[in-house]
């Protein structure tokens, strides 16, 4: 059966997207150049790579994803593994709660922390740790629907009450089982349950902003409002971050899906 | 990413879970628990009750009068407005983009560069995205420059460039700047969630109808889209909810000028601008009513597409 190679409808609403895709793209970039009048420089870069305050900012962000990722990552493996090992009929209901943050917007769960958390009797936005435990907290839970998610596919490929009994027949303690044995087999979906998180904390500007710490997103949103250049090359910078860390989760989730158990089934 | 939400709602519900949760193997999740009580449950049951009470602590519905307060519908109005929009836009757009790089004809990289870009876009939003669009289309910017150079000479000798966006009443700093800027992310999260529906669509009822007869019209019309309807509708429902429940994009692109509802929450929170706290709690209660409605509907929707998918 011939068949016209490409059908014209299709691909011109494919080249829209393309388009839609890169032109804002290619627009920033070339603006973050033209700092200088009349030619090509990456000064915008250099002001933004030898401020302080980005230094500052990028290093808390960074601190934060790191604690986020790591709490995240222990709440909600022994989470998943428990509800796949004990309480299967369990996990519709958990799934429930963990998409909830996609129902409260962002700036409506930061206004319930501080009025939960800010005034009398807890008062806990009035020291800068008890704060940064109030962010790691939202950061926690504004990637928890992508971590929960990422989690529970990875346990979904291993078969989890072979891999207990044997490793429990074999005399491991819970511990032993979840860090030796589940840890290793999901290293693929927490890694990628990881960069999502890391990406959000790195984007995040509502948190910040209304909590008061120097993080990422509320720096740019300053720089943006006194520049004119470096928010292009903050822009294209953030992107190159963000889009690291989610191209890493396609290549690895696509590549690496047939290592994803070591052992089991 | 958004695909996380349509497949996780497709996962029916199971009874019983009150009932396995009265044996004690529930132990192992009382860290989750604790933790989305502390974060979750505590801050947002803390915001419902404020939004019925007085100054002393006693119930009352009055907060809710704020309702009624002008700024407050109209906040509520552009907000509604701005987000109707972009998921329409979003939604058609996304659609013929799904569409291109499921069942058309496209040049197998497209398609891959494609899918693969709507993951990572579908995600950009925020600060950076006001600053792309800005240096993009922003007065000075540079599609905006293209645009202005592309002059010629009229008859009468005048210099006329007719493409000036700027001349022709855009303004990126207005609600039409706000619905391109959040196309970028709206169209691919339409692709994302449209895409496994679309490739759902048996060739066998494409055939069977051509064999008797109908033009590829009546098959869209008569069989695609009558199976399709709850999908393209529930996909559409998410893109309304992510505009409705966005600030910062708004807020970096105009710095508070477009008044959305989550531009008069955040003054709220920085200054109270309505003059009484629980007014705000009020406020900011109607958004995740709103919200709620939205994703409810679309995991309802989302599971009938499951169902035909599975058989």
């Amino acid at each position: 059966m011939k068949k016209p190679r490409f059908d014209l409808w299709s691909v011109f609403w494919a080249v829209a997207a393309l388009l839609y895709f890169f032109v804002p793209l290619y627009g920033t970039f070339d603006f973050s150049l033209r700092m200088k009048k009349g030619e090509i420089s990456l000064q915008a870069y250099q002001l933004v790579f030898s401020d302080p305050q980005f230094l500052r900012s990028f290093q808390y962000s960074t601190i934060m994803g790191i604690i986020s990722v790591t709490i995240s990552i222990l709440i909600f493996v022994p989470t998943v593994y428990w509800l796949y090992l004990k309480l299967p009929k369990a996990r519709p209901f958990v799934e429930i709660v963990t998409i909830l943050p996609f129902v409260i917007p962002v700036i409506v769960y930061v206004y319930g922390i501080n009025t939960a958390f800010g005034g009398a009797p807890l008062r806990l936005t009035s020291n800068t740790f008890t704060t940064d435990i109030l962010m790691v907290g939202g950061y926690v839970v504004l990637s928890m629907p992508y971590m929960f998610r990422a989690i529970d596919v990875g346990m979904r490929t291993i078969d989890v009450r072979t891999l207990t009994e044997a490793a429990q027949s074999m005399g491991a303690g819970w511990a032993q089982i979840l860090f030796n044995v589940i840890f290793p087999n999901l290293r693929i979906a927490i890694l990628s349950g990881s960069l999502i998180c890391f990406a959000t904390v790195i984007g995040e500007l509502i948190l910040g902003d209304f909590l008061l710490r120097p993080a990422l997103g509320p720096y740019m949103a300053a720089v943006g409002r006194d520049k004119a250049f470096e928010p292009a090359a903050l822009a294209i910078i953030s992107y190159a971050l963000t889009w690291a860390s989610l191209g890493l989760i396609q290549a690895i989730s696509h590549g690496g899906t047939s290592q994803q158990q070591l052992t089991g089934r | 990413m958004t695909q996380t939400i349509a497949q996780s709602a497709a996962v029916p519900a199971k009874r019983g879970v009150l009932e396995s949760l009265t044996k004690s193997n529930w132990i192992g999740l009382v860290p989750f628990f604790a933790f989305i009580f502390f974060f979750l449950v505590l801050p947002s049951t803390n915001l419902l009750m404020r939004s019925f009470q007085d100054f002393d602590g006693n119930f009352t519905l009055a907060n809710y009068a704020v309702m009624k307060n002008p700024y407050v519908i109209k906040a509520y109005s552009i907000s509604l407005r701005v987000s109707v929009i972009t998921s329409l836009v979003g939604g058609v757009f996304g659609f013929f983009v799904a569409y291109a790089i499921t069942l058309g004809n496209t040049p197998r990289w497209m398609r891959n560069f494609l899918m693969t870009f709507s993951g990572l876009a579908a995600n950009f939003g925020g600060v950076p995205l006001a600053f792309s669009y800005i240096a993009t289309l922003g007065r000075t910017g540079f599609m905006t420059a293209v645009l202005k150079s592309i002059c010629y000479t009229n008859a009468a000798g005048v210099q006329v460039c007719p493409f000036n966006p700027y001349d022709n009443g855009f303004n990126l700093y207005s609600i039409g700047g706000l619905v391109l800027a959040y196309t970028y992310f709206q169209f691919p999260l339409m692709v994302l969630t449209i895409t496994p529906a679309l490739e759902g669509l048996k060739k066998d009822w494409r055939e069977a109808s051509a064999n008797l007869g109908a033009s590829p019209f009546q098959y869209w019309r008569d069989v695609a889209l009558p199976i399709l309807w709850p999908s393209i509708l529930g996909a559409t429902l998410l893109l309304f909810g992510s505009a409705f429940g966005a600030y910062a994009t708004a807020y970096a692109l105009t710095g508070g000028s477009i008044y959305l509802i989550t531009i008069l929450i955040s003054q709220q929170i920085r200054g109270d601008v309505l003059n009484n706290p629980y007014e705000g709690y009020a406020l900011a209660v109607g958004m995740v009513i709103i919200m709620g409605i939205t994703i409810l509907a679309y995991t309802i929707l989302q599971r009938q597409t499951a169902r035909w998918l599975k058989s």
